[in-house]
């Protein structure tokens, strides 16, 4: 699954599973997949989320030959997926609280690790509020310690399930409950925000990594070679809010590529705080592209359009393709 | 084996015997001897099997408690004061899992103002949390409870704090008896856990539930916590045999035969009560003493039998209901309902502030007499405090207060009458 698998009579990434020898093929394309977040949970159509997380859930079943334990962040993911008594898990799964999820893991792999039940793996999985705002502690004192745990985030850059209220990883001009379309900087404000994945590689943790719902084969690859280390590690999954971000169900994984397109969200992965791989962009748009389907960044677009600001939201897309080394002419 | 150790290291050696396999450490005074102790315990190898945290907070303690417990691993951790708030929220959250985690709460007081000295503030604030909540008289109680926490805890499935008072007994030298490993693990059988997260058997736990069985399973922790009604008796009945000496149980009177006064109490101070008692019963006056040692679950009935025949209560209490009083006499009245007895509330020792025999005969001697306030604060300065209220009527910008009672206070804040 390392191998960059390219369809050239296509043009495209998309997975053709059945033009693969089927050890290549994608967990989700396994008849035996262990569909740990299984079918019957309440998300809403489209959600990022609950697609994120059966493909990465699934793939650290997969490597862990299904000796996987997860501790679950509040937020739309435990909610949806476990209204009392159903459940959509198929794993052992906690839900403790909001802010706390990086120390229940921790505790479950120190548990396992006295116990000696080394083949147990642990992973810990929230939302960009319980990860980048509330349990940045508990994540942070995870990482430092090298606790043996995946965490993985649902960046969905808002509070989705309390109402769509801002996180720190909102972003600029994002129209949320908290940060109205309104005034003389309508939206959310430039300057602020964490980028919480160069945050966890500051920690200098084994394994740090970015994705997005629209590469599930490079989201797959990614936890595979996550989980085939120990100590702390960090994938941040970039995963659209149909709801949130007033956008179309049937756009997520169009706006997910559009993301990585544009170089708002780059996609890489880190080994002990350095970049070891890059995503390069194949179609490079501009931000427009990105931010005219979502309603929340429909203030940009009236009449008159707010060019300036579109501009600046340009101007960080045009960093960070220049910081990653996005294009593949300025390659790495 | 008898042994002279701070009651910090006799608690430290007391959970190790019960082989604990994960230990969550975060550093705040008085508690703070106890994972030292553990620590170096575990990692010179004479506690093996055991994992010991170093944690980044109080609440990331207990959250490293709730995982390894809800995977089955038998835990410990130690905190007081400031760290017991800031944990409250994962505090809740243990005990509304199921999770029998032992905390040893080093009594101290809660600011503002900030204050390190032993009080009841801390482990009262968590009255309704649904842990059981022990207190120790003495290090030898301590050390005992400790043994009859995980045994209690691990019957129930409930979490249990053992108190004890910080400073007065973490860091007091006494000789205590430290039981052997082979005693120990005869009284104490390997933890089998109700539930855990094992691959083996995939369960969820924490699932959200709604109006429809919330009270249930609310009215099931309450279920939980009478049934420890029964069960701290009999582990105490239990370790008495196997130990040779009486710990724990509910209540534990002293000289309470034909008393009219009974003091009731909790912890450390328990001790200067009794002699002050003596002294009273020496001049012929009918007092005796009711130490409460599971405050919660509140023992209403065992208190009630033991005070039926008294006139009269004084409840001396190391916390303050602000607003209303005292918390463990709001209790004691309804253990008492409907009997012909007045109830005095004593609040006494704030912030460290200590408790004298002095004191004690005035307050008990008053109240005797018919002379106590309902609710009295033992050896406050009125003066100080009307001379802060007066400056407040007159001037608007009055600045911080505790500074100013301070500076009237002068060098020594805490007077020992």
């Amino acid at each position: 699954m390392d191998a960059q698998i390219k369809f050239y009579q296509t043009g495209t990434f998309t997975v053709g599973n059945r033009l693969l020898a089927p050890e290549q093929r994608s967990v989700q394309a396994d008849m035996e997949r262990t569909n740990s977040l299984n079918s019957g949970h309440r998300a809403c159509q489209g959600c990022g989320e609950a697609l994120g997380a059966r493909y990465a859930i699934d793939a650290a079943m997969r490597a862990s030959d299904s000796q996987l334990i997860a501790a679950n962040a509040t937020g739309c993911l435990e909610v949806f997926s476990t209204p009392y008594p159903e459940t959509s898990w198929q794993i052992p799964w906690i839900h403790s609280l909001f802010g706390n999820t990086a120390a229940v893991a921790t505790g479950i792999a120190a548990a396992m690790r006295v116990k000696g039940r080394k083949s147990v793996r642990v992973i810990a999985q929230g939302g960009d509020g319980g990860t980048t705002d509330i349990g940045l502690g508990c994540l942070s004192g995870m990482f430092e310690r090298n606790d043996d745990v995946l965490y993985v985030c649902y960046d969905n850059q808002g509070y989705m399930n309390t109402g769509v209220q801002r996180s720190s990883a909102t972003p600029p001009a994002a129209r949320t409950a908290t940060t109205m379309a309104v005034g003389k900087e309508p939206g959310n404000p430039f300057g602020q925000g964490k980028d919480l994945p160069r945050i966890a590689m500051a920690h200098g943790i084994p394994y740090v990594a970015t994705a997005t719902v629209a590469d599930l084969r490079d989201l797959e690859r990614k936890v595979t070679k996550a989980m085939a280390m120990h100590g702390a590690r960090y994938i941040h999954i970039f995963v659209p809010c149909p709801l949130g971000w007033g956008a179309q169900a049937q756009d997520t994984i169009k706006l997910a590529r559009l993301a990585k397109e544009t170089g708002i969200f780059p996609v890489y992965e880190a080994e002990h705080g350095e970049i070891t791989q890059v995503s390069k962009i194949r179609h490079r748009v501009p931000v427009e592209e990105y931010l005219q389907p979502q309603r929340r960044y429909a203030h940009l677009f009236g009449k008159p359009p707010l060019v300036a600001t579109i501009a600046k939201i340009q101007e960080l897309a045009d960093c960070n393709i220049r910081r990653y080394g996005l294009l593949e002419a300025e390659g790495s | 084996m008898r042994k002279q150790c701070e009651g910090s290291q006799a608690v430290a050696e007391a959970v190790a015997l019960c082989r604990p396999e994960v230990i969550c450490a975060y550093p705040i005074s008085p508690q703070t001897h106890i994972v030292e102790g553990l620590g170096e315990l575990v990692k010179s190898g004479d506690l093996a099997k055991c994992e010991f945290l170093n944690v980044e907070s109080e609440f990331a303690a207990m959250s490293v408690a709730i995982g390894a417990s809800a995977a089955g691993a038998r835990t410990y951790t130690a905190t007081a004061s400031q760290g017991l708030l800031f944990m409250t929220e994962a505090v809740y959250n243990a005990s509304g899992l199921g999770l029998p985690i032992v905390m040893t709460i080093a009594n101290r007081a809660i600011g503002a103002p900030i204050n390190i000295w032993n009080d009841h503030s801390d482990s009262m604030s968590q009255r309704d949390c649904g842990w059981i909540q022990v207190f120790a008289e003495t290090n030898q109680e301590a050390l005992d409870l400790h043994i009859q926490a995980f045994k209690l805890a691990e019957e129930l499935s409930l979490p249990v704090m053992v108190c004890m008072d910080g400073f007065i007994l973490t860091h007091a030298y006494e000789r205590v008896d430290i039981p052997s490993q082979e005693q120990v693990d005869a009284f104490l059988p390997p933890y089998v856990p109700r539930q855990s997260l094992d691959p083996d058997d995939p369960v969820s736990i924490g699932a959200m539930v709604g109006p429809e069985a919330f009270a249930e399973v609310r009215y099931l922790a309450h279920a939980k916590q009478l049934q420890a009604l029964d069960w701290i008796p009999r582990i105490a009945a239990e370790f008495g045999q196997m130990f040779g000496r009486d710990a724990g149980g509910l209540v534990r009177g002293y000289r309470l035969e034909d008393a009219q006064t009974i003091v009731i109490a909790l912890g450390s101070v328990l001790g200067t009560i009794k002699d002050t008692v003596d002294e009273l019963r020496e001049a012929g006056l009918k007092v005796g003493v009711l130490g409460i040692t599971s405050f919660r679950p509140f023992p209403l009935a065992a208190i009630r039998q033991a005070v039926q025949g008294a006139r009269r209560l004084v409840v001396l209490e190391k916390s303050l209901a602000v607003g209303i009083g005292g918390i463990v006499a709001t209790d004691v009245r309804m253990a008492i309902d409907g009997l012909p007895i007045k109830v005095n509330t004593v609040i006494a020792g704030l912030g460290g502030r200590a408790i004298t025999k002095a004191s004690l005969h005035r307050v008990l001697r008053q109240a005797m007499d018919e002379q106590l306030e309902p609710v009295h604060f033992l050896d406050l300065d009125l003066g100080i405090v009307n001379r802060v209220l007066e400056r407040e009527r007159a001037q608007r910008r009055t600045g911080p207060i505790p500074e100013q009672i301070l500076r009237q206070v002068g060098a020594v804040a805490s007077r020992i009458a």
